[in-house]
């Protein structure tokens, strides 16, 4: 085995060094070891803690023919933030291949064989990195072992480069593809036998953008996205692009309000429609939902658009009792409700100094209380799933980011084994959360059991989404806080109001769970004396579920636009204030904060850094040329938020017109995620994140009468379009600190956007949005 | 019977005469890059070409295409501008998800074809009706001034 300087061997060193974040000029260096010991002693961790965790083996996700062509197996699901390009990309690397000769395929649903693929959480390149290295490490020992068998010469001169094997003494080559067949037979080696390249040998990995020199002296291209040229001709295949020989097609009526169930439907003009094979009822499964489906009538027929008009016909009248109070659910009166009862203590969530003391004796109590509405994912893709049914077997294709659950759900809805689901992951228009929820899949599986196992597909429309989906909760945050004579704040009080995802799969617990009030609440990092966080009651109505981010979505909303109106009650500057409540540079222990959960991860490796705090503030603030002078009507707003392990600050350059329409001119957004895989990939989720966070702001509401969602389409339900797109985005990387462990990337750029928004309109107008969507607030 | 000529090949199509073009292409036609995002016309993922003219198909029964040319997302790749459209999306690494971006591709190229040098604000209007939830829309205003700009550039070379 080859040990040169540019290699690191295994060493006996702490977990906290995995990955090592090295100063050496370029945008990213990780140096990778680890010691099975304490990976075994820190189980309860990050992918070891995730259902079936983590799988190593080559095997599994490598494949080399003998014409060369190198396949790696993605496992988790791609909606955009391109991780089969990127998880591609560490394999390749790791492997030495030749990019132009690597292919990807995409893993059915089966933990057993890949580990966890419950793609959400920010998760993928945090918990795969390593096992994907050490996967294609092992291939790549593999093929040295089987080109030295070969030549009949040590290994250890034996050493793969691009695409070959080459003897260094004699300089003689090998392919890939010739190696391969002998390769197979090899067995695979023991973990501890692995040598993982150092950063200076990669080709891709932490690559920024365009050619670049490699170490070694040949040309790189950044490798292009793996679906890119499939997408940009229309070729990509995602849920609705996949067809079955004698599929039929299906919509579904569901009931207007959350747990409402079909009394009567007259379907005689429906069957007689062109095109109309069937209609069929789907039981609804009471509350709680979890992910089983709503319930309705379905309308099966030769194509799409006869499926939608027959539905059109459907005359159905629901009981609205099994239904109870959602039926009539009122989003303005819900809202009234939350408010009043943020007025009274709560459930204590944590508890230092004395609250009360601070806030009576404070020289100038501030007070706010700030609303976020439902929303909905809306991914572009609305969700739709095929399923089968065959000699008692189960097929399904779907855009799922759980495959696991959608497999284990469709098992147990037909009454059948496991290993007698298949299901396939397509490509997802999108995700955000909604995809996470395998509803719509069991719909497709019920319709094709009635209908003898025929092909299915089952279309929601645009109206479908926006009425059915699992909604982001809604919440009442009200803050009050006290300050001295000096402007310190002394006291922090927070009551936060949202309905519980937890209500999905249990007695509406009508509290925030652990992993919700970790989501920034209780891991709320300002160094004050006194702190109070309540969390009072708040029931759910509807199905309340994951939308990116999830609930750090209200809290940075609530606590970044508090402390800019705490430093403008102080007269100071919104930054240096900012700053000083998060105090001096130092690492907490997340569960002092009361905080279990850490999403997921070893408090010891992943604590809350407030030096990367700051950092991210300084860098964002530095960028946008914080302090100077703004034209009337335009003004800086601030806003930095830690979450999924990863520290995000934004600063929005906003104008506001007289009219009150907002334009926002230039996002400055500094990003520490630690090493960085894929810096460009990286840039784009950031991109992303501030368009999505900037409609959250001014315009995204779900609303609610009479349990019924008002938004029909987006038309009523507005998501940002390229008017509301900031004119530049900048996204300033953070070099990783030497002992950064990876953090999150698709979900946390998008909580401090909302509030740095908010802050900005405030500095540009003087006027303070505590009440989410901004809408005509500013008009007039 | 209907017909109509989809990316130079003439179809004669046995469906119903209000039903939408999209689903005539995707369900009928078999061409299923062109995709459903709202239809109402509201998101632009389903945007052809009808004559040349960005069409959401959507909200256009496939009776008012009859005699027409339909041009998709598939056929881009043999027309100069598209192509040029297409390169410069992936050069820029626009798409994330990508579902919407075929819709997109097919309003910028006949954004170029009226108006082969728009300002960055004639980009932003015209792209203006074309969703895309994942936020790409720096990219795409970058990448149609990258495909505007390149025969300028060829030709200066």
């Amino acid at each position: 085995m080859s040990q040169d300087s540019d290699t690191l061997l295994l060493a006996n060193v702490s977990r906290r060094h995995f990955l090592q974040g090295l100063a050496a000029g370029g945008a990213l260096v990780i140096a990778a070891r680890w010691d099975l010991a304490l990976a075994e002693e820190d189980k309860e961790y990050g992918a070891d803690a995730m259902p079936h965790g983590w799988v190593d083996d080559p095997n599994v996700f490598i494949r080399i023919d003998t014409d060369g062509t190198v396949t790696i197996t993605n496992h988790r699901s791609e909606m955009g933030q391109g991780i089969r390009t990127s998880l591609v990309m560490v394999a390749a690397d790791e492997l030495g291949a030749d990019w132009d000769r690597v292919r990807v395929e995409q893993a059915p649903g089966d933990e057993e064989k890949y580990g966890n693929q419950n793609t959400d959480g920010s998760r993928s390149m945090r918990h795969w990195f390593d096992p994907m290295r050490r996967s294609a490490a092992a291939a790549r020992t593999m093929l040295e072992r089987a080109a030295a068998e070969r030549w009949q010469v040590p290994v250890g001169e034996c050493r793969a480069e691009v695409h070959v094997v080459r003897h260094e003494p004699s300089g003689r080559e090998l392919g890939f593809g010739e190696l391969a067949a002998a390769a197979r037979e090899l067995p695979v080696p023991d973990r501890k036998e692995l040598v993982l390249k150092s950063p200076d040998e990669w080709r891709f990995i932490g690559r920024e953008t365009g050619p670049s020199r490699h170490a070694r002296g040949f040309e790189v291209e950044r490798p292009l996205a793996i679906d890119g040229k499939a997408i940009v001709s229309g070729e990509a295949a995602y849920g609705a692009d996949i067809v079955l020989d004698d599929m039929v097609f299906a919509t579904v009526a569901r009931a207007p309000a959350y747990g409402a169930t079909v009394k009567a439907v007259d379907d005689a003009e429906t069957r007689g429609m062109p095109g109309v094979l069937d209609v069929i009822r789907i039981e609804g499964t009471g509350q709680p939902a979890g992910f089983k489906p709503l319930g309705g009538v379905a309308v099966v027929a030769e194509n799409t658009w006869a499926a939608i008009e027959g539905r059109k016909a459907l005359a159905i009248e629901w009981d609205f009792g099994p239904a109870g109070d959602n039926a009539s659910y009122d989003s303005v009166a819900y809202k009234e409700m939350l408010e009043t009862a943020s007025r009274s203590p709560g459930k204590k969530i944590r508890d230092r100094g004395d609250i009360e003391r601070a806030l009576s004796e404070a020289s100038n109590v501030v007070e706010a209380t700030y609303y976020m509405p439902h929303m909905a994912q809306a991914p572009m893709e609305p969700p739709v799933a095929i399923a089968r049914i065959v000699d008692g077997k189960a097929e399904v294709w779907a855009p799922v980011q759980n495959p696991q659950a959608t497999r284990e759900g469709v098992a147990e809805r037909l009454g059948i084994d496991f290993e007698d689901v298949t299901v396939n992951v397509t490509l997802l228009g999108g995700g955000f959360g909604r995809k996470s929820k395998p509803d719509f899949v069991f719909e497709a599986v019920d319709l094709s059991k009635a209908l003898d196992g025929r092909p299915v597909r089952v279309q929601w429309t645009r109206e479908d989404d926006l009425h059915h989906t699992y909604f982001h909760a809604v919440s009442v945050e009200r803050l009050d806080a006290g300050l001295d004579d000096g402007g310190k704040v002394t006291g922090w009080r927070h009551r936060t109001l949202s309905p519980s995802i937890s209500s999905l799969f249990q007695e509406d617990p009508e509290h925030k769970a652990g992993f919700e009030l970790g989501m920034g609440f209780n891991t709320m990092p300002f160094d004050i004396p006194a702190i109070r966080l309540e969390n009072p009651e708040a029931p759910a109505h509807v199905r309340i579920g994951w939308f990116r981010s999830v609930y750090n979505l209200p809290h940075a909303f609530s606590i970044q636009s508090f402390a800019a109106e705490l430093a403008a009650a102080a007269g100071r500057d919104h930054r240096d204030f900012l700053l000083e409540l998060l105090g001096p540079p130092r690492e907490i222990d997340p569960r002092k904060l009361g905080d279990e959960w850490n999403y997921g991860e070893n408090p010891a490796l992943y604590p809350i850094d407030i030096a990367r705090m700051r950092k991210v503030i300084e860098t964002a603030t530095e960028a946008a040329g914080w302090g100077r002078e703004m034209p009337p009507g335009r003004g800086l707003g601030l806003a930095m938020h830690h979450s999924f392990a990863s520290y995000t600050a934004v600063v929005l350059d906003v104008g506001v017109d007289d009219d009150g329409n907002v334009t926002v001119h230039n996002a400055d957004i500094a990003f520490d995620c630690g090493p960085q895989v894929n810096p460009e990939r990286i840039r784009s989720q950031l991109e992303g994140a501030c368009v999505m966070g900037i409609g959250i702001a001014l315009q995204s509401e779900i609303s609610f009468a009479e349990g019924r969602v008002q938004q029909d389409n987006f038309h009523q339900y507005l998501i940002p379009r390229m008017a509301q797109a900031p004119r530049a985005v900048r996204v300033h990387l953070i070099e990783p600190a030497e002992d950064a462990e990876l953090g999150g990337v698709g979900e946390p750029g998008l909580p401090p956007v909302p509030p740095a928004l908010c802050n900005a309109i405030h500095a540009a107008t003087g006027k303070r949005i505590r009440q989410l969507p901004v809408g005509d607030q500013l008009a007039g | 019977m209907i017909s109509l000529t989809i990316n130079g090949e003439k179809h004669e199509l046995d469906v119903p005469d209000g039903m939408p073009l999209l689903w005539a292409l995707r369900d009928v036609v078999g061409l299923r890059g062109t995709k459903f995002g709202c239809g109402m016309s509201l998101c632009g993922a389903c945007t052809v070409h009808l004559d040349g003219q960005a069409t959401r198909s959507c909200v256009t029964p496939v009776s008012q295409a009859a005699g027409k040319s339909v041009t998709t997302i598939e056929a881009m790749g043999d027309d100069a501008v598209g192509r040029r459209v297409q390169q410069a999306w992936l050069d820029l690494g626009v798409a994330q998800c990508g579902y919407c971006q075929g819709g997109q591709i097919m309003t910028a190229t006949a954004l170029l074809k009226n108006n082969p040098a728009p300002d960055r604000q004639e980009i932003r209007d015209a792209m203006n009706g074309n969703l895309c939830r994942c936020g790409t829309y720096n990219r795409i205003e970058q990448a149609v001034d990258r495909a505007a700009q390149e025969p300028r550039e060829e030709g200066q070379a």
